[in-house]
């Protein structure tokens, strides 16, 4: 999220698309029902789905799946027709005025430098004309016709209301309709803040969904405006944590990136990464990444990282690909792994294509799944049935399954939607023999260090110089690790503005990123982070609700990285001049020396309006950007891409390049693509507000709730199909197929797209083969290996199917409790208060 | 039964003679359990004995009590602040455990519900988050670690050093085996890429740190976790 949770409560207009945060994120929702009813907001809700946001909506309109782009090009189309942007945003704050090379181009589909052989671009024309210092050449009249604006008013010119509606099967009234809602929210006193979810990301065009709402945003000039913004709900708990924490195949901390195989050294590294001014007096702060780099590297390694080893620059391990999941399991499939550890992740029913997970896993020489619960993956080998049809004989995996505490036995910071970090305690002990993650990657370690220096083998060093400096070597505490991630000061650190005096002494915690230097005098496990358990304490654990501006701020309640910054890109809501645009909404201002205000300003302290320098930092023009130069793997433009399984078999844009021409496809996968012919109908697949992915079908309470599988049918499919509510159906796709209950739904209606009739099947996913619910299959058999060009995130939205009833269907059973908790694993010693009840049984015998 | 008795039977003790006035809980429950008498009966006594000042405050007058049943279950309890685990609004919990940190006494939490501090959720829960204790005592948790051979139908105990010290053997022997130090052309790389790690975001900042940090030092390549997904 740009804003917060509570910040929905100042938006005008509010766009709920490629989500239903009603029912997945029903609490964060109440601030959109704050907004309706005290800020007279307007909600609009477009999705596949009449979902229960639409239920409470303003105005609802249904959209053919994965075709969220021609819709928002079309919206774009729009405004810019119409006039209706927020004109000096735009002009100022934007890079509408940049003038791009002469060589970009987009025709038939592509943009310029396509290889077709290697399904990538070559991305050299994709940048601004630059004049003989290195800047970019702007024409602030925006006459010249290669201004960004002007390209973008023409690659959108395709888009009418006439074209989207056909696209996307929803009706041209209603989208122009949303148009006009949309565009009303370009006047500087009013916002439009949108919600999204899995509903975009889950595409094989996820990322431009998301860039082109976020170039609608800078057109509308929401972005940093109390109300405003972009905002991914997010799912985990801790799923923002772990992205700002880097793990992922080709991140570092704090967004850093991993090196390469032909960064041969720290320099070559520093150099590629480090970015250039592209206009004069910005301040382009990922200039600093040698400081976030070499403080990582101290904190990784301590004093074993010098400037004489090039600070362990070579301990780092290079990547000569991303190994994201997708292509993990896929070299999994050639045998080409070996080893596979799932800490709190069940990939068997997280990824796509269940069959090809299941063989994947069974090629391994061992599995090891750490988690609190029995899950799918753990029992990948075992059969249950017709949902996990495997010969555990066959199967030559060791698997290990070690089990781990959960959120209430344990203490420790998670970073939510709005990047506030919030500290827990833990409430009890974890039953049995369960461990903490912290506890059993540190056993895991230590017992290697101590092979490693008995045996020796392969390039120990890294190992062996590990820097370990906690209390108790076996289980460093959460206090420990947290003030690593934060950093401190290996040296002294002086004041900038006067040298004699001692700012940060050595040893002690620091309380900015702005302290880190790039000499090894200061360590920081994640910049980010950085203010977060500071000589002050740990602010992550800070309770203090007050919430002075009224705007939903409540700066003093835990802390939020970056700096503690609530609403990203905050300079960008007051005018070049200084003055908010809005006065109600008045976060930040100029005092006449400094910035300062109700939120930490998201700019340079001490440099006044009417500067050069621009309120987009990170950037090294200073401005959003509206052209993505080379940052997207399939233009800087988004354009419409159809799902790679899809109801039309064409693009009815550019019939040649039907669907991401960046999108990587294994060849084999490719063979397990369906078509229309065969698979008519479009399937999705979607959550309920019951349940929380595979976890909560362990829990009784919800498995009574959403006790069984079913798939949503819209009325007229079962019509066609002969299928009446809560018959049983198989659904199959290219892939597999599963069973389910049907409920025939009003709520899913067949859409008129391109001249076709085109149904589309809901396909909730909780269901699995442990747990407390009815049995049931794992919803993923039936989706396609391949994943957004820029993210590798799954197709999961967007596939084909089709349906038949299942005429011989049998009620499935309720497992049987599968994991060892239910043997007696408590020690005899141990006084079992809880269970026992000695307090409440009397009493509840009484009362009966 | 009566070995809880007698590890809280000096805990109480010492509460009885510390105030002068006796908490309201252990009183009726010392008098219930040894002058067998009903819970009205103990309200009658305790109004007469003690004077009303202390129920009073607990909120617990004889006609009051009987609507008040769930404070009258929290009172004994601890009080610890969580966060929800499921989705990323991250609603405020307050989790309710018996047991009040004692060594030998085995902490249990009976009862979850929403923060009112918290600034986002300001005391809801959603039907997934007010499930939450099921979650935690939920039947098919994983409570000692397991180990499954090749080729075999079943599930076998083992321990932790032995299932450590397996795991480290295999990780090892494919490390060695596996670790490219310098590619085809010569550059230095010094990955392990014949294990994939996925990494779990519903875990702690501490514990997906401190993983990071172990992984690279491993030179581990293939690394992920739910945001990919």
């Amino acid at each position: 999220m740009t804003n917060t949770w509570m910040d929905i409560k100042n938006a005008n207009v509010i766009l709920v698309m490629g989500g239903n945060a009603a029912e997945a994120h029903p609490v964060g929702f109440k601030w959109v029902v704050e907004a309706k009813a005290h800020n007279k907001a307007k909600l609009i809700v477009v999705d596949p789905r009449f979902t229960r946001t639409a239920s409470v909506a303003d105005y609802y309109a249904p959209i053919r799946s994965g075709t969220d782009i021609a819709f928002l090009n079309g919206v774009i189309r729009y405004i810019l027709e119409k006039g209706q942007v927020q004109h000096e945003y735009v002009k100022a704050y934007t890079n509408a005025s940049f003038i791009v090379r002469e060589d970009f181009k987009f025709e038939d589909g592509l943009f310029s430098g396509y290889n077709e052989k290697e399904h990538k671009y070559d991305k050299t024309s994709w940048a601004y004309e630059l004049d003989d210092k290195g800047m970019a050449k702007v024409d602030e009249t925006l006459q010249n016709p290669r201004c960004v604006i002007n390209l973008l008013k023409h690659h959108v010119e395709r888009y009418t209301p006439e074209m989207v509606s056909s696209i996307t099967g929803t009706p041209q009234k209603q989208f122009l309709e949303i148009c006009e809602m949309l565009a009303a929210t370009s006047a500087p006193d009013r916002t439009l803040t949108s919600l999204y979810a899995l509903g975009w990301t889950q595409h094989s065009i996820g990322a431009q969904n998301i860039r082109a709402l976020a170039m609608l945003q800078l057109l509308l000039g929401n972005i940093g405006m109390p109300g405003g913004g972009v905002n991914a709900l997010r799912g985990h708990s801790n799923i923002q944590g772990l992205s700002d924490l880097g793990l992922m195949s080709d991140l570092l901390p704090g967004y850093m990136t991993m090196p390469k195989d032909e960064d041969l050294d720290r320099a070559t590294y520093l150099d590629k990464r480090t970015p250039k001014l592209l206009r004069p007096g910005q301040m382009n702060y990922f200039a600093n990444y040698p400081k976030f780099f070499v403080s990582l590297m101290k904190a990784w390694y301590g004093p074993a990282a010098t400037k004489d080893n090039d600070f362990a620059y070579d301990w780092m391990p290079k990547l000569d690909k991303v190994y994201d999941g997708l292509r993990v399991f896929d070299l999994m499939h050639e045998g080409k792994i070996n080893g596979y550890f799932c800490q709190g992740f069940n990939p068997l029913a997280s990824f796509p294509n269940k069959n090809k997970l299941s063989e994947s896993l069974s090629k391994l020489k061992y599995l090891v799944v750490m988690d609190p619960l029995a899950t799918e993956t753990s029992e990948f080998w075992k059969n249950h049935g017709e949902s996990n049809d495997v010969d555990a004989s066959k199967i030559q995996t060791e698997v290990f399954r070690l089990p781990t505490t959960l959120f209430a036995e344990e203490e420790g910071s998670l970073v939510n939607s709005s990047r506030w970090l919030q500290w827990h305690w833990k409430g009890a002990d974890a039953p049995g023999e369960c461990r903490t993650d912290v506890a059993i990657m540190s056993d895991l370690f230590l017992k290697l260090r101590e092979m490693y220096k008995k045996e020796g083998g392969a390039f120990p060093d890294p190992i062996l110089n590990l820097h370990w400096p906690y209390h108790d070597a076996e289980e460093a505490t959460p206090e420990e690790l947290a003030k690593e991630y934060n950093g401190k000061a290996l040296a002294d650190i002086m004041d900038p503005n006067d040298k004699t005096k001692v700012l940060i002494k050595a040893g002690q915690q620091l309380s900015s990123f702005a302290q880190l230097a790039d000499d090894g005098t200061t360590s920081c496990g994640t910049w980010i982070f950085c203010g977060s358990w500071t000589e002050a304490g740990n602010q992550m654990a800070r309770r203090d609700t007050a919430d002075p501006s009224g705007l939903g701020i409540a700066p003093n309640w835990a802390w939020a990285w970056p700096a503690n910054r609530r609403i990203l890109y905050n300079r960008a809501s007051c005018d070049p001049s200084g003055k908010p645009w809005d006065a109600k909404r008045k976060l930040i201002g100029w005092d006449g020396t400094k910035w300062g205000g109700y939120d930490v300003p998201d700019f340079k302290a001490d440099i006044p309006p009417g500067d050069a320098m621009n309120p987009f930092i990170m950037t090294n023009e200073g401005v959003g950007r509206l052209f993505a130069l080379d940052k997207m793997a399939e233009g800087p433009f988004p354009e419409h891409y159809e799902p790679f399984e899809n109801p039309l078999g064409t693009n009815p844009l550019h019939p040649k390049v039907v669907s991401n021409p960046a999108a990587r496809v294994f060849d084999k996968d490719r063979e397990h693509f369906g078509t229309n012919a065969e698979f008519p109908y479009v399937g999705t697949t979607y959550r309920l507000t019951e349940h929380f992915h595979f976890w909560t079908k362990h829990s009784k309470i919800n498995a009574s709730l959403q006790p069984e599988q079913f798939v949503e049918v819209g009325e007229a499919l079962a019509q066609e199909k002969g299928i009446a509510n809560g018959d049983r159906v198989i659904v199959r796709s290219k892939r597999g197929y599963i069973k389910a209950v049907a409920v025939v739904t009003k709520r899913i209606k067949a859409l008129d797209v391109a001249g076709k009739r085109v149904h589309q099947i809901g396909v909730p996913i909780h269901w699995g083969f442990t747990g407390a619910a009815r049995q049931g299959f794992l919803a993923n058999t039936l989706t396609p290996f391949v994943g957004d060009a820029n993210t590798q995130t799954p197709e999961f939205k967007s596939f084909l199917v089709n349906i038949e009833k299942d005429t011989d269907g049998k009620v499935p059973a309720v497992p049987e409790a599968t994991a060892s908790a239910t043997m007696k694993t408590a020690d005899a010693g141990d006084v079992d208060l809880g269970r026992r009840g000695w307090l409440f049984g009397r009493k509840r015998k009484e009362e009966v | 039964m009566k070995s809880g008795f007698r590890q809280d039977f000096p805990i109480l003790l010492k509460g009885l003679f510390r105030y002068n006035e006796c908490h309201p809980i252990f009183f009726y429950w010392f008098l219930s359990n040894t002058m067998q008498i009903s819970r009205r009966q103990f309200f009658k006594l305790s109004a007469a004995a003690l004077g009303s000042s202390s129920i009073a405050a607990m909120g617990l007058m004889p006609a009051q009590a009987l609507a008040e049943v769930r404070q009258f279950k929290l009172a004994r309890t601890t009080e610890t602040r969580n966060t929800c685990p499921y989705c990323s609004v991250a609603c405020g919990i307050i989790m309710y455990s018996i047991g009040d940190k004692a060594k030998n006494a085995k902490s249990e939490i009976i009862h979850i519900e929403g923060d009112p501090d918290h600034p986002v959720s300001r005391g809801s829960l959603c039907p997934k988050g007010a499930g939450l204790l099921e979650f935690v005592h939920s039947k098919t948790r994983v409570t000692f670690p397991e180990y499954r051979a090749p080729g075999s139908n079943e599930w076998k105990r083992v321990s932790w050093e032995w299932a450590v010290e397996r795991i480290a053997k295999l990780m090892k022997e494919d490390r060695d085996q596996h670790f490219i130090a310098k590619n085809d052309k010569g550059q230095t790389v010094n990955r392990w890429n014949t294990v994939g790690f996925l990494a779990a975001s519903a875990a702690s900042n501490e514990a997906g740190y401190l993983t990071h940090k172990v992984l690279r030092s491993l030179g581990v390549v293939a690394l992920d976790n739910q945001a990919r997904v």
